[in-house]
């Protein structure tokens, strides 16, 4: 990029001081409005100008309005340009003074000059005002028949605006109609262009009302009409084409030579030097050949250059544009770019964003011939100055480990990492070579023999030190000093601001001691204590779960802290195959460079029929049979953290949904039908009385004190929602299938609700003034689905609530899952008095 | 669609400032600025061309400094966003001959003319500056070019050296010379973007070159052009293996890995004698992109060493070779080198009696720069410098510093030999001869040495 321009800065347009310029201004528009004399355009260019430059900067120049109208009664185009322009900004605004324009602007749409009818009518139809549409309707359908070409593409975009302000006037002037003739014969391919686009957006607009615009809508998509565009798709330019090449993606054609003649029609789409046109051309190739496997590759094959050439032309922004889709590709295909590995290589001068692209590429590409060089140069990238860079290339390194043939040579590279003693190198590494002894245990000699020369001093990231600190409780037998690292890191106990840090320390200081029990012996009374008097939840717990373990009996509590280690063979997937099909079906949009579906980042009014409905299909991924959600989430929660082994499960138990770095559920709970927290689990098998008395006992062993019995639960009556709860769409999703099913029920609701479900918004309005927000919803009679979202009032606490509803049979069926699911009973009872309050008013 | 069109300055004013649907709200441009200027607290990293924010959609790129920038609510193409917004900034500068803050606040009526005809209600209309010309009616105002530092790629062309008509570049397309009648001229300039990694033993790792074709028209009429490029050009490497040529230096086919063409360019003839027919619209525009991973001769060869010279204590030596033809020469050449962290001073050492070099530590980067005006093919310069430590360092020096990478500009040399053989303008009865610039450039990409 050019070095930014420090040129001189221009003196910025005087600024008026008062009202004085601008009354002064008004005066000498006055004077000009009548004359007639050589020069008076010239004279009013420059008034004009000040008055749009006064405009521009935010000063109000509506008090000219009258003698702006009067002085734009002139040939000069300029004059009139600059006069609508003008206009256009303050009518919306002052209604009363678009009525003046009106008149001024009609007559301007008969001029002789096609320029002047074409820009007059496009002001027209700029104006925005509801109360002025009638006035529109002439002149638009004059402009539609307008033997000129400019005037007829301003039409056809002026149908839209006019459509905008007020439908029915729109479509009662039988104006789609017009525009589908005209889409259909017109010669300027522009104004063919215009038509397709006012009609796609006027018939989707329409399609919710109308059963005769849906279809008309689906007809855009028939084979006459696409075809008619292929045939001409030569004729439109660049932008309109991106706009055919859409429409042409969401054809289905009928067999597959259809869909050979379609490719090798498009073909040399392929080689031009706008990106849009070359994504566009490709979502057609990739749509079309899905079910065909093998033309599928080949697309891939064919598109690779082009791609590759667009990635290395153009402005850095283009280029991360098309990298992006790349990288959705290579994710999809990762073989068949694994020879163009080098292509994906990260040059020192990019940003940030493009080198993450990169390195994902990379190592999704790594296989058996080419991991030695692309490890080889990921290494020279950890060397970087560049710290976040350096991070990402140590994750890139261990992610090839993870998913790697040759882990013996990556391995080392990964322990030389250790030896640059560079902090964020360290901690990075540290994080990886845990992963990696999870998944390849039998490494745990060279790792455990380089990690034990590290001083834990030289590690502060919470991270890393939760990583040294589990391996140190792990592998406690081959670690001579383990014991006393893990007590003086306990002595510090008061220091240690992280909660997930101290939870590991707890952990690892158990299984120390159940390895080497005299050594840890001290160590681990200090780390109870501590624990049982931390301020941190779920530190305070677990410690007090591992104190009544040991209680208990403590070959029990060596099965449950210290069982065998099952390596773990595959790490599960940040993204759910359906996400990842749902960015493809939306390739060539903000979907790809976002990483998610439009759903996720888009307002509802402004995705479409369509995607309205497929979303729901999406958020019912959790919805299964409650034993496929905990079978689901045994892989799927463990996303932030590259999972836990089987054996370690119940460590996530105590941290499950607080925002820890496991967002582990806790299931085992719900395995076994019950729906208590895991403390409980192990209380339940044991009598309470015994219970009580050995935890008194221990109390006053350490003289802590503290209740015997945990408080009284809240009153499910006192359950108090916050009315002004929010939650992304992705946040609810990501909960929805992290949370078991707590509370799953039929129910019946009143056939007068049922009746006012036709009106699809009523249902979550009504469930609003409840507290309860309504984060999707669709379905057509007689099924409807929703997806509720509450919080608990000053609490985290969230609900989720899915909602299928029977308007034939008026049956509602719920799936209530909650953070804290000893309420969800009370929870689902104020619910279910919300919807039976729900009937026509 | 597009739902507001905007363009800042760097400091955030409002230059422009279109909206086009209604449907984000007016404070935009404000909310957009906070967001890019503040993305990451530390500032280091850049904001992404594109994000969400509440549900709308930001677009931008950068030219020459400022920022222009796209809103929508919808699921856009980010391609096609991102390439209007490069376009609408080209035929600004194809109108006003300049593209800078200044041209822009001059001429701010026919910019909004201009928008006006390029999108109508968020949907894009023509970016052609041909076509646009009869819908356009405001004259541009000229800003002095004299006044201002060049910028954009055209300003390669402005830096010492007399043959190129550096005015041209920044010439209107539609204003009128002030002596009346236009010059006919049309300029095709061959811009070659390389990148290279040597090894830290000083092999090539990876090499590319990314070339445009640029062709800026002054023409009247119209008239039709054939560009002929070299007799052995070769597009895709399947054809030919890709071994066994010679590099830059030597002979031997230009193969192409791929290529794209601006859309006015017919390759009827291609396959037959290698050349391009076109109809060049006005303004300027790239008739062809190309990308080359054949192996070239790299203009500069790049030595670097660091070692330890006691405690606390290390010295660098940079040794850099040009390896082309003495009657060319680079310029505007800047050396850079990440330094170890606890560096706190640096002594050059300079070649004795040399002009137009200098060397410095940027102390708050940690980075040595070296920058030389201008450097004669086949020869061969040197930097020394004493590095001094606040402390000591461990393990390996070479893993602190660098890599070594270098940017410059060489006027009248492409790597790849591709070539304009001729340039031929089909015949206009009475007007004279048009001139005809075929001009070379090679810049670096990322030219980039590990040690």
């Amino acid at each position: 990029m050019a070095p930014p321009a420090q040129s001189q800065r221009s003196p910025s347009p005087s600024q008026p001081s008062g009202k004085g310029e601008v009354s002064d201004l008004k005066m000498q528009l006055r004077q000009l409005a009548g004359s007639r004399a050589p020069g008076t355009d010239d004279t009013k260019r420059e008034l004009f100008k000040k008055v749009i430059s006064y405009m521009t900067i935010g000063i109000d120049v509506s008090s000219v309005f009258s003698e702006m109208v009067m002085c734009s009664a002139t040939s000069d185009i300029v004059l009139k340009k600059m006069c609508y322009l003008y206009v256009g900004n303050y009518a919306k605004h002052n209604p009363d003074l678009a009525l003046l324009t009106i008149n001024f602007l009609q007559r301007d749409c008969k001029d002789e000059d096609p320029m002047i009818r074409g820009l007059a009518l496009r002001s027209l139809c700029s104006l925005g005002v509801a109360n002025l549409v009638e006035y529109l309707v002439g002149p638009l359908g004059n402009g539609l028949k307008d033997g000129n070409s400019y005037v007829r593409m301003v039409a056809a975009v002026g149908v839209l605006k006019l459509y905008h302000i007020s439908p029915s006037t729109c479509v009662d002037a039988d104006f789609p109609a017009l525009l589908k003739h005209l889409m259909l014969k017109d010669k300027d391919a522009q104004v063919v262009a215009n038509c397709l686009t006012s009609l796609q957006e006027i018939w989707t607009l329409e399609a919710s009302k109308s059963e005769e615009a849906a279809r008309e809508r689906e007809a855009l998509l028939s084979k006459p009409v696409i075809y008619y565009f292929l045939n001409r798709i030569k004729e439109f330019n660049e932008w309109a084409q991106c706009i055919v090449l859409e429409l042409v993606s969401k054809y289905v054609p009928s067999d597959s030579d259809e869909i050979f003649d379609i490719m090798n029609l498009l073909e040399d789409r392929l080689q031009h030097a706008n990106g849009a046109v070359v994504l566009s051309t490709i979502k057609v190739f990739l749509h079309m050949t899905l079910s065909m496997t093998d033309v599928h590759q080949q697309v891939y094959e064919r598109i690779k250059a082009p791609l590759l050439t667009l990635v290395s032309s153009g402005s850095p922004e283009q280029s991360y544009a098309v990298l992006s889709h790349l990288h959705l590709l290579v994710m999809r295909a990762p073989f068949i770019f694994s020879s163009d590995y080098k292509h994906f290589y990260c040059q020192y001068n990019e940003p940030f964003y493009v080198k993450k692209l990169k390195l994902e590429m990379l190592t999704a590409v790594a296989n058996e011939s080419n991991t030695y060089e692309i490890v080889t140069e990921l290494c020279e990238y950890v060397a970087n100055v560049d710290i976040p860079m350096a991070r990402e290339s140590i994750r890139a390194v261990g992610k090839i480990a993870l998913q790697q043939y040759d882990v013996n040579a990556i391995v080392d590279r990964l322990l030389q990492f250790l030896e640059m003693e560079k902090e964020h190198v360290t901690a990075e590494t540290l994080v990886l070579v845990k992963d990696l002894l999870r998944k390849y245990p039998q490494w745990s000699h060279d790792c455990i023999a380089v990690v034990g020369n590290i001083s834990s001093k030289n590690v502060q990231e919470p991270k890393a030190k939760a990583a040294l600190i589990w391996m140190l409780g792990e592998y406690a037998q081959d670690m001579q000093d383990s014991p006393y690292i893990l007590e003086s890191l306990i002595e510090n106990w008061d220091e240690e601001h992280s909660a997930e840090v101290r939870l590991h320390l707890l952990t690892a200081v158990m299984k120390c001691f159940l390895r080497r029990p005299p050594e840890t012996q001290k160590a681990l009374g200090a780390a109870l204590a501590a624990g049982i008097a931390d301020f941190h939840q779920d530190v305070h717990d677990r410690a007090l779960f591992y104190y009544r373990l040991l209680q208990y009996d403590v070959t029990v509590a060596e099965r449950i802290v210290n069982p065998p280690k099952q390596a773990v063979s595959v790490f599960a997937d940040t993204q759910s195959s359906e996400i990842k099909d749902r960015i493809f079906d939306e390739f060539n949009s903000l979907s790809v460079v976002y990483q998610k579906p439009s759903y996720m980042f888009t307002d509802k009014e402004y995705r479409g029929p369509f995607a309205f409905s497929e979303e729901l299909g999406n958020l019912s991924i959790g919805t299964e049979p409650a034993d496929n959600v905990v079978a689901a989430q045994g892989v799927e929660a463990n996303d932030k953290d590259l999972l836990l082994s089987t054996s370690e499960k119940e460590e996530s138990q105590g941290y499950g949904n607080n925002g820890s770095a496991y967002n582990a559920p806790s299931y085992n709970a719900s395995t076994t039908g019950a729906s208590q927290s895991s403390l409980d689990l192990v209380s339940l098998d044991q009598p309470s009385a015994v219970h009580t008395t050995t935890s008194f006992a221990i109390d006053e062993l350490l003289g802590l004190g503290m209740p015997a019995a945990p408080g009284p639960a809240p009153l499910p009556s006192a359950l108090l929602l916050n009315a002004k709860a929010t939650i992304d769409p992705n946040a609810f999703q990501q909960k929805w299938r992290q949370l078991p099913v707590s509370l799953s029920q039929d129910i019946s609701i009143d056939p007068r609700g049922v009746a006012a479900m036709t009106n699809p918004q009523a249902l979550p309005q009504h469930m609003q003034g409840h507290s309860i927000h309504c984060i999707a919803s669709g379905g057509q009679a007689p099924n409807f689905k929703f997806f509720f979202f509450a919080q608990k009032a000053e609490e985290s606490s969230v609900y989720l609530v899915e909602c299928i509803i029977n308007s034939s049979s008026c049956k509602v069926q719920l799936k209530i899952k909650a953070d804290d699911q000893s309420t969800s009973q009370a929870f689902s009872e104020l619910f279910q008095s919300a919807l039976s309050k729900f009937v026509l008013p | 669609m597009i739902s507001q069109f905007f363009v800042l300055s760097q400091r955030g004013d409002n230059i422009v400032f279109r909206d086009y649907r209604g449907d984000v709200q007016k404070g935009s441009a404000e909310i957009f600025f906070r967001k890019v200027k503040f993305w990451k607290e530390d500032g280091k990293e850049e904001a992404p061309p594109v994000f969400n924010l509440d549900g709308v959609n930001y677009f931008h790129v950068k030219v020459v400094g400022l920022l222009f920038v796209a809103t929508t609510r919808i699921n856009l193409s980010p391609s096609l966003a991102l390439e209007l917004l490069q376009r609408i900034a080209r035929v600004i500068k194809d109108y006003l001959g300049l593209l800078s803050e200044e041209s822009l606040r001059k001429n701010f009526v026919l910019v909004y003319e201009l928008l006006d005809e390029v999108i109508d209600f968020g949907f894009v209309q023509t970016t052609s500056t041909e076509v646009l010309k009869s819908y356009v009616f405001n004259e541009p105002i000229v800003v002095d070019a004299a006044r201002l530092p060049p910028l954009g790629p055209a300003a390669l062309f402005m830096q010492g050296n007399k043959r190129m008509p550096g005015t041209a570049v920044t010439k209107s397309v539609v204003a009128h010379e002030p002596g009346g009648r236009k010059r006919e001229e049309i300029f095709v300039d061959i811009i070659e973007k390389i990148s290279v990694t040597f090894s830290s033993s000083g092999y090539v790792l990876t090499s590319e070159i990314d070339g445009t074709i640029q062709m800026k028209s002054y023409l009247t009429g119209n008239p039709e052009i054939r560009l002929a490029l070299n007799d052995d050009l070769y597009i895709g490497r399947s054809g030919v293996s890709s071994y066994g040529f010679g590099g830059s230096s030597g002979t031997g086919p230009v193969i192409l890995d791929d290529c794209n063409f601006h859309e006015s360019v017919h390759m009827d003839n291609f396959d037959v004698d290698k050349t391009l027919s076109l109809v060049p619209p006005d303004g300027e525009f790239p008739v062809m992109n190309y990308r080359i991973t054949q192996e070239f001769k790299p203009p500069f060869s790049i030595n670097a060493l660091i070692e330890e010279a006691g405690s606390l204590k290390a010295e660098v030596i940079l040794k850099i070779r040009a390896e082309f033809p003495s009657s060319i020469t680079a310029n505007t050449i800047l050396v850079e080198m990440p330094l170890p962290t606890c560096t706190t001073r640096v002594n050059f050492d300079l070649e004795p009696g040399i002009v137009g070099q200098s060397a410095d530590f940027k102390e708050s980067q940690k980075r040595l720069e070296w920058s030389l005006k201008k450097i004669v093919g086949g020869s061969e310069h040197t930097l020394r410098a004493k590095l001094n430590f606040s402390q000591e360092l461990h393990g390996n020096i070479t893993k602190e510093a660098g890599p070594v990478s270098m940017t410059f500009t060489i006027p009248m040399y492409n790597p790849s030999r591709l070539q304009v053989k001729y340039l031929q303008i089909a015949k206009k009865t009475k007007s004279s001869n048009p001139y005809r610039w075929v001009r070379y450039v090679t810049q670096a990409n990322s030219y980039v040495a590990r040690i």
